[in-house]
């Protein structure tokens, strides 16, 4: 284990790190990077409140004000009412609901802190303009919320001072994780091996559901399909009667974005002898800009065979059809040619 | 389900024989070795890759996986959540192997959106119960001593659509919430221990930068023990969906906790409560009182092929069941797999060492005489935590806690190869 390992392990570390940051590690000096924090840069970020209320600065708010304030930054999402609306999950309601097949959780029913509403709504609400609401705002809101929860009267003003006063129903709902003490007796039992349990039934299946998202299936080739060729000339077959397979229907007005990245793919194998775009030259074959609708051997300065100067000779265009046709077979249009 | 597009280009032979092959695919052609009728005209004919010239040295200076492997993607379940800003998506865990995850795939879920943020404009805060509040830039946590280690990143719901019954039907959607990535970054010991802790600071309060401003409480415990900031992940800077410039890494615990664009670390004698830890990220029980500081990410394994998206396709013979297993308190000492929905188990063979609280590679290399399967895997960790069934969970935590359902998986494999989810009984 490395020293930081070991370091990493230590028991002793929290008062270490407290009391006495030059022990024998060096890692336990502060190697003085960074700089001190202001106090207004302290004050921009370090907004945080614990459920005590500490962190909570000076302001006020009233339900009616909170309102109002609702209406305009919340009630999009989450109801008029705090009720929800949507997609968007409802604010408040479902008190008793937590044993239901369906519970609804919300302020009014789940969370267990008032400080929880405040520090969400200051922090990260509202959605696409978070930390713009003002102090006061933020009291108002979460006011309007205790008061859409039942929890006060619409006279009700929420403030720093009479926050802490305000203890949310379902406080009490929470408990430290005790999967170690309740579920490890059990989950820490040397497994069965064999004959473990009877015959297996299928109970539910997620297919039944139908709300899995489409999703590709991975097919890998291999050589024991390749083996008989009764399947083989039936496939061939099937592939042969697929529509758009063939070359036959290839339109230049009709190219699709598929059609044009297989050209773009296949055309990796000219571009060994023939550039074509900005700057392009004769290499080992004539540049091809501009070939489309060109007379054959048109090209400038290239070198072209004698069949390719007769075939200009004769009056050789190259269009769909024709390019379609050389490029399938370069000695059918062209006998003798050098591509 | 849809048929993965047929690759681009090839000659029309060389389409016909793998239409062929689709055709064939899943029928049972005989066992014993495969027989050659005709000569393939990919040996006797000279193609085409071994005629011209490839992509130059610059065509792609950062590359992209080669466009045959462009069903390899991360998916979203859109039913799942309101927007795409505050979603999920899955990390394609069946079409992967090894324990790394690429992190183009890597899942992602985001509270407000991935955000853009510099290194130039990226500062770190510490503040609270510390001798000296600090900000730290970009620039000074390079300067702090470097570490690097592997850990699995598991969201707490992973698995979360499954407590009801089978629901989803494919790895990457029951499965996929998590991903195993190489981190370097700096200890938040070292980082602490600049601001220096005051005795009274037990827990520290970690927010990001993003409009959600995600916030999360560890103890100081955890903080000190194996948390540190990332600032790479396997080997180059992190993704923006990730959270670069730098985010949170708490190896073992959920991925919630793991805060993206870390942007203050606060010193605290308690946890701040917040949103993602009151009324999210807690496991309501069959009581209506609900389990809170349920942190740790339990043993864990899925089969990740044959799975739905991933059958077998081929007759009787040799193939290869391969998996992945995990836990959060520490290394996997053992995966079993069993091919009769649990009656009788076999070892797997583990890929490499198991690292600590990363994932693991397991593989059983079996003769599959043709029959229907029930795969299941089932992890073992060093500490003697054998992951349970779906329904020994149930029995604890009944089914709406949403988090942490690390229960086996069951696979149901019919005769051709083709797997589906499936609760047994």
């Amino acid at each position: 284990m490395s020293r930081l390992g070991k370091f990493c392990t230590s028991t002793a570390l929290v008062g270490m790190l407290a009391v006495s940051p030059a022990l024998a590690d060096p890692l336990a000096e502060a190697l003085g990077l960074g700089r001190a924090a202001l106090p207004e840069e302290i004050a921009a970020w370090d907004v945080a409140v614990m459920p005590d209320g500490r962190g909570l600065p000076e302001g006020s708010g009233d339900v009616w004000d909170g309102e109002d304030l609702w209406i305009d930054h919340c009630a999009a999402c989450h109801g008029d009412f705090a009720e929800g609306a949507g997609v968007w999950p409802p604010i408040v309601g479902g008190a008793g609901s937590l044993t239901d097949v369906r519970p609804l959780k919300t302020v009014e029913s789940y969370w267990p802190y008032l400080s929880t509403v405040w520090d969400y709504v200051n922090r990260s609400m509202p959605f696409g303009a978070a930390q713009t609401l003002e102090t006061d705002e933020v009291y108002a809101i979460t006011a309007y919320i205790l008061f859409s929860a039942g929890l006060v009267d619409d006279d009700f003003e929420l403030n720093q001072d009479n926050f802490t006063e305000i203890r949310l129903p379902n406080e009490d709902g929470f408990y430290i994780d005790d999967r170690e003490e309740v579920e490890f007796p059990v989950f820490t039992q040397e497994p069965c091996m064999s004959d473990c349990r009877d015959e297996v039934t299928i109970v539910a299946r997620a297919t039944d559901l139908g709300v899995t998202p489409e999703f590709p299936v991975i097919r890998n080739l291999y050589s024991d399909m390749l083996s008989r060729e009764d399947e083989v000339e039936e496939s061939q077959e099937d592939a042969a009667a697929e529509p758009g397979t063939g070359p036959e229907g290839v339109e230049f007005a009709s190219l699709s974005p598929e059609m044009l990245a297989a050209g773009e793919s296949a055309w990796r194998q000219c571009r060994s002898c023939h550039q074509i775009g900005d700057g392009a030259r004769n290499a080992a074959g004539p540049q091809l800009n501009d070939i489309v609708n060109a007379t054959a051997a048109h090209v400038d300065g290239f070198r072209y065979s004698p069949a390719f100067e007769e075939a200009r000779d004769d009056g050789l265009v190259w269009d769909a059809e024709t390019l379609d046709a050389f490029l399938e077979n370069p000695a059918g249009l062209i006998p003798r040619n050098r591509m | 389900m849809t048929e993965r597009p047929e690759a681009k280009g090839g000659t029309s032979r060389r389409a016909f024989l793998r239409t062929a092959g689709l055709a064939a695919g899943g029928a049972v052609v005989g066992a014993g070795a495969a027989r050659a009728v005709t000569p393939d005209p990919l040996i006797t004919e000279v193609q085409p890759w071994a005629m011209f010239l490839g992509e130059g040295v610059d065509a792609t200076p950062y590359g992209m996986p080669i466009h045959f492997e462009d069903h390899v993607v991360r998916r979203n379940v859109e039913w799942l959540t309101a927007d795409p800003v505050a979603s999920i998506n899955f990390t394609p865990i069946h079409a992967l192997d090894g324990t790394i995850t690429p992190q183009g795939c890597a899942f992602e879920r985001h509270h407000s959106g991935a955000i853009e943020l510099s290194k130039e404009d990226y500062r770190l805060m510490i503040t609270g119960l510390v001798e000296k509040p600090l900000v730290f830039t970009f620039g000074d946590l390079m300067r702090m001593p470097r570490i690097t280690r592997t850990a699995f990143c598991e969201c707490a719901a992973n698995s979360g659509m499954e407590w009801g019954g089978a629901q989803l039907n494919a790895v990457q959607f029951t499965h996929g919430m998590i991903h195993n990535m190489e981190y370097t970054g700096v200890s938040l010991r070292t980082l602490l221990n600049e601001a220096g802790v005051k005795p009274e600071g037990t827990w520290i309060y970690v927010e990001g930068a993003d409009a959600s401003s995600n916030g999360r409480s560890i103890p100081m415990e955890k903080a000190l023990d194996d948390c540190m900031i990332a600032f790479t992940a396997n080997g180059e800077a992190l993704r923006m969906e990730h959270g670069y410039p730098v985010r949170l890494v708490v190896p073992g615990w959920e991925g919630n906790l793991w805060v993206k664009w870390l942007r203050r670390i606060g010193v605290h004698d308690g946890p701040m409560e917040s949103r993602e830890e009151t009324s999210k990220y807690t496991d309501l029980m069959p009581d209506g009182r609900a389990r809170k500081w349920t942190w740790a990410m339990h043993a864990k394994s899925v089969i990740t092929a044959p799975s739905p998206q991933m059958p077998i396709g081929h007759g009787p013979g040799p193939m290869v069941i391969s998996g992945l297993a995990w836990s959060g308190l520490g290394k996997i000492a053992r995966v079993d797999v069993s091919l009769d929905g649990g009656a009788n188990w076999q070892t797997a063979r583990l890929a490499g060492e198991p690292g600590d609280k990363a994932l693991t590679r397991f593989y059983v290399d079996h003769q599959w005489n043709g029959e229907p399967m029930y795969l299941q895997s089932r992890a073992i960790d060093e500490t003697g935590y054998v992951q349970p069934t779906k329904d020994q969970l149930r029995e604890f935590r009944g089914v709406n806690s949403i988090y942490h359902n690390n229960g086996i998986q069951t696979w149901y494999v019919n005769e051709h190869g083709e797997a589906e989810n499936v609760e047994i009984g």
